[in-house]
């Protein structure tokens, strides 16, 4: 843990990982060494169940460009779905 | 160099040892094959985890002579591949500092109860791996000589402390028990070739025993050959300044005859 720079949220949807489909609860949101992205530091984002074991896990590294691309692009859907009144119930 | 027509054998396996508070932990273990007596070292794993290249290098420091281990300082997490049992730990925040000192205390004292030991323990550490052997060698007693590969963090402000990180390594380093080496590259942003100078302050004010190293043209982890950060030349270096200082302070094994 170079910078430990991390923060966790809780979360309410469903993974696709290693073993298949998994409720998700949980996702670590991260900038440090990345696994395998060829840079010396991103955007991380890990999706997990913990009480189902380390396993349980959809994994993303991002370059910081990206992260911002990613956010911003999630913000406008949402935004483009609330005006067309196409949002669940309840889930503001 | 080692010679062709010479004998070498090596015995390498997963054991248990005890760790903090006596907690069994997992550990890598290589040595050479023979009576001995051989020096010993501790490899403290960087942040992907107890990985591929940790267990590789716990079986190069054997090669070169040396009785190793590589405790797991992730075993409380669980078990899994390496990176997600390490991305379970970097979501928790690392593991903490002094849980991470009683497990590297437990595998010096693992490495002393062995008859093929010299009485010698070194320990090396990369990335948070060198981090954690400068705590070591400052806060644990008995480490014959410690060698930090560009941990980062060991200086910190105020605000990057943690209750698992809740002192700067540097303000240690009056505690330093054994001669260090250092090697760090110039284009590395943690440290920073700023922070390994205000370091390097704090080792010459307590009068430590120490050697450093900064390379140019190479940044953070210039030894891993499956990163793009790696440094052929600046790594085939550091690794003879690495076997060059620990035979230096450690001994070499009776019986080896690498001299690489």
């Amino acid at each position: 843990m170079c910078t430990m720079i991390v923060q966790q949220v809780a979360l309410e949807g469903t993974g696709k990982g290693a073993g298949g489909w998994f409720p998700v609860n949980q996702a670590n949101v991260s900038y440090d060494h990345p696994f395998n992205a060829p840079l010396d530091h991103a955007l991380t984002i890990d999706f997990v169940n913990e009480a189902q074991g380390p396993g349980a896990r959809v994994a993303v590294e991002l370059s910081e460009a990206s992260a911002r691309t990613l956010v911003a692009t999630i913000l406008a859907v949402l935004e483009q779905a609330e005006r067309g009144g196409h949002l669940e119930p309840g889930s503001q | 160099m080692y010679q062709t027509n010479q004998y070498a054998g090596m015995l390498a396996e997963t054991v248990s040892i005890p760790g903090h508070q006596g907690d069994l932990i997992t550990a890598y273990f290589a040595r050479p094959l023979g009576a001995g007596p051989f020096p010993a070292m501790v490899l403290v794993h960087h942040m992907p985890g107890w990985d591929e290249w940790y267990w590789e290098t716990t079986r190069k420091f054997a090669h070169h002579g040396y009785v190793t281990l590589s405790p797991n300082l992730y075993h409380r997490a669980g078990h899994g591949a390496p990176e997600d049992v390490a991305a379970q730990v970097r979501g928790a925040g690392g593991v903490p500092d002094e849980q991470v000192l009683g497990d590297l205390a437990g595998a010096q004292h693992y490495l002393r109860t062995l008859p093929f030991v010299n009485g010698k323990v070194g320990i090396f550490g990369t990335c948070s791996g060198g981090r954690h052997t400068y705590l070591a060698a400052c806060r644990v007693a008995g480490f014959d000589a410690a060698v930090d590969l560009w941990g980062g963090r060991v200086v910190m402000a105020e605000s990057d402390l943690t209750p698992r990180q809740p002192v700067a390594p540097i303000d240690y380093t009056r505690d330093l028990a054994c001669p260090l080496l250092g090697l760090f590259g110039a284009e590395d942003r943690n440290p920073t070739p700023e922070q390994v100078a205000r370091h390097e302050e704090e080792l010459q004010r307590h009068g430590k025993q120490y050697e450093f190293h900064m390379y140019p043209n190479a940044g953070h982890g210039f030894f891993y050959y499956d990163r793009p950060a790696y440094r052929q030349e600046q790594a085939v270096d550091g690794w003879k300044k690495v076997f060059a200082f620990l035979a230096k302070y450690l001994g070499r094994g009776e019986g080896d005859r690498v001299r690489g």
